[in-house]
């Protein structure tokens, strides 16, 4: 016990040295935060949350707050997928880059930039938004942003606005020259009003080969009748740690889709939980992920169905390779008042290597009695029936498995609706499989 | 143009096929024809490369190659085309994608230009019309939800885009009705070519009314037991298998 006390000691000294000052509200939010943290710890696999999980390797390593964004030319993010974008938000090292971000043309109502900017500037909104959603009372990592958070980002989407051109919101870590790694406790903050409609494409990147910790707290709120359609790439460094919760709350009548796409990171994990908390709101979870060698992705999502008419749907699909493991995590809650839900989870990995492997769980609990809720899972490898009636088509075996894999990918690549991102993700994924298999077929 | 000699094919560690002897040339149309379980559906996957179809002996050359030598893909590029009992879907694969990668596999291995995606739809087309396939079923993920008859349409409207050497048809009559079988064996019909060698593997008569065979093989136990003209089916419509099996000469004979 002595031991984990210890190894949690630079964690409570950077608690200690948290950012001080802001309003009143904040100081109180950072200072729950720290307290709430230094009281759980880092989970362990003893937590059912995190039984597969183990984030002794986060926990054993000294990361340092990043107090100065390392320089970041604009020319530096040109290798960066989707970044070339008319709406483009940037967050290096934690903090707002004004000097890499450019919007052009938003229209009134809509404000996007610094979160450290808006909560004085938008003091009558972000305090009624901030941590809302974002549960630090159980969850330590979600804790540790509260209390050590310096920046992120704030979109703001007043009532009734149709934005036409996607937001991307990129986060940039840039580890490379700096003393000790770094980490960066980013937070987002999207509040989509009544009746509006909006894209956010949220990225994490850094350099390659940099051994640095991000963790990332986003709340997304949409009001009633919004329409969001959101995706997340989490393109890390390899050697990158990345613990991210996503929570979203939609109103009556909300239209939400999230698409996740998970790449990069030695251990990545996911939250993300949605709250439907208005009759006839809608919630599209999808996600892909891809891991190798000796990586770990880990996906944790919970869709609560708290009111009546809410459908939601839920695919996620991995390909994993070399030794890698993947987690995945689904639960389903229906509560008492949500009658007529209608939910459906999907959740297929595809296993490159005899050596990868996934633990899956599904999890409803369900509270109503007139629902349905359907839920299944297929893990396995490439079904050789097909393989073969590809080959007798003339394909090659490589081919015949390419095609395959393709459109294993393509089932949620397809559901990209920015057309500009659809085409660099595949790129990226593709180019990172291409990888994957040579390596296989060397072997 | 095909060559058997003893062919014998074990599957799971059973042995299927005890010794087959068959000589196709070109032009010509064969039936093998035999009760359930005999072995038809072996040889076919057999001669198109199926991995748990295991040859333990036997030779089988296909224009002077030695078939058996090749991979499956390396079979269909040559020109061996096997039109499947029951073709695999295949979720996320665009049917006409795979079409046109298949086109161009083979055209690549001869030697020819790959057709661009304006000159594939042009051959499209051109072919879907014998077989009544239409856009929907080549936007569709290849055979997903493609009813019985759409899938049988499927591979020999394949085996049009593809014009094999040898097509070996493996009871492509299973589960059609009489319009779907028509249609089918139309498709057929009008791939017959003196250059081109087509093997019918059924258990019914009935096909071989529509495509008629020059030669009819009966296969029972794993063995050709007997062969003969076209009038063999019939025989065997009348008369059922159990006389060949049982090695008895037919009634009336």
């Amino acid at each position: 016990m002595a031991q984990v006390v210890e190894k949690l000691q630079p964690w409570l000294a950077a608690i200690e040295r948290r950012p001080h000052g802001g309003p009143r509200w904040l100081q109180d939010l950072r200072d729950r935060g720290a307290a709430r943290f230094a009281a759980l710890g880092f989970p362990t696999v003893r937590d059912e949350e995190w039984r597969f999980t183990n984030i002794s390797p986060i926990a054993n390593a000294e990361f340092v707050p990043a107090t100065e964004a390392a320089p970041v030319t604009s020319h530096s993010l040109r290798g960066v997928a989707y970044s070339d974008v008319p709406n483009r938000i940037v967050v290096l090292n934690g903090r707002f880059a004004s000097q890499l971000s450019r919007v052009n043309g938003l229209a009134n109502g809509v404000r996007v930039g610094s979160l450290a900017a808006a909560v004085t500037e938008h003091a009558d909104v972000v305090p009624r938004y901030l941590g809302q959603l974002a549960d630090f009372g159980t969850k330590a990592f979600t804790a540790l942003n509260t209390a050590l958070s310096v920046d992120g980002l704030y979109v703001h989407i007043a009532d009734g606005v149709v934005l036409d051109e996607p937001l991307h919101l990129l986060f940039v870590t840039t580890s490379a020259d700096l003393p000790q790694p770094i980490m960066s406790n980013v937070r987002t903050l999207v509040v989509v009003g009544d009746r509006c409609q909006v894209r956010i494409v949220e990225s994490y990147v850094g350099p390659d080969g940099g051994a640095y910790f991000t963790n990332a707290v986003t709340e997304i709120f949409a009001g009633d009748g919004a329409v969001v359609d959101h995706y997340k790439v989490q393109q890390e460094s390899l050697d990158a740690f990345h613990v991210a919760s996503m929570h979203v709350h939609a109103a009556r009548n909300a239209n939400v889709s999230s698409h996740s796409f998970s790449l990069g990171g030695k251990i990545a994990r996911n939250d993300v939980g949605a709250l439907l908390d208005g009759e006839g709101a809608e919630c599209t979870l999808n996600g892909l992920y891809l891991a190798d060698g000796d990586r770990l992705v880990d996906n944790h999502t919970t869709i609560d169905h708290a009111k009546a008419h809410c459908p939601s749907h839920e695919i996620y699909k991995g390909i994993l390779g070399g030794k890698a493991r993947a987690v995945f995590n689904g639960k389903i809650v229906v509560r008492q008042d949500a009658q007529k839900t209608d939910a459906k989870q999907t959740n297929r990995a595809l296993l490159l290597s005899d050596h990868a492997s996934i633990n899956t769980k599904p999890q409803l609990e369900i509270f109503a009695d007139d629902v349905k809720c359907t839920h299944g899972a297929a893990i396995g490898q490439l079904d050789e029936d097909a393989i073969f009636y590809l080959r007798a088509r003339g394909l090659t075996y490589f081919e015949a498995r390419d095609m395959m894999i393709h459109a294993f990918a393509g089932e949620i690549l397809d559901r990209v609706k920015v057309e500009p991102l659809r085409v660099a993700l595949e790129g990226e994924l593709y180019a990172q499989l291409a990888k994957d298999l040579a390596e296989i077929d060397a072997a | 143009m095909l060559d058997i000699k003893n062919l014998q094919v074990t599957v799971e560690g059973k042995q299927i096929l005890k010794g087959i002897d068959l000589h196709v040339n070109a032009g010509e149309v064969h039936a093998i024809m035999g009760p359930n379980g005999s072995g038809k559906s072996t040889l076919a996957r057999a001669l198109a490369g199926h991995p748990q179809y295991e040859v333990s002996a036997g030779e089988a050359t296909f224009d002077g190659k030695d078939l058996l030598d090749l991979d499956p893909d390396e079979r269909a590029r040559e020109g061996v085309f096997m039109a499947f009992q029951y073709p695999v879907e295949i979720a996320g694969v665009n049917n006409a994608y795979f079409l046109k990668a298949a086109v161009n596999a083979k055209r690549k291995h001869q030697g020819l230009p790959e057709l661009d995606a304006m000159e594939f739809m042009q051959l499209i087309k051109e072919k879907s019309k014998l077989l009544d396939i239409d856009q929907s079923m080549l936007s569709r993920a290849v055979n997903e939800g493609f009813s019985g008859g759409e899938k049988k349409r499927n591979e020999i409207f394949q085996m049009a885009l593809l014009e094999p050497r040898l097509a070996i048809l493996d009871e492509t009559d299973s589960g059609l009705d009489i319009d779907a079988l028509k249609l089918v064996a139309a498709g057929v019909n009008a791939m017959r070519h003196p250059d081109r060698a087509i093997i019918v593997v059924t258990h019914y008569q009935r096909l071989l009314d529509y495509i008629v065979p020059d030669y009819v093989h009966v296969l029972t136990g794993g063995r050709i037991v007997k062969s003969g003209g076209k009038e063999l089916a019939l025989e065997l419509e009348k008369k059922g298998y159990g006389w060949i099996e049982s090695g008895a000469q037919p009634v009336g004979a």
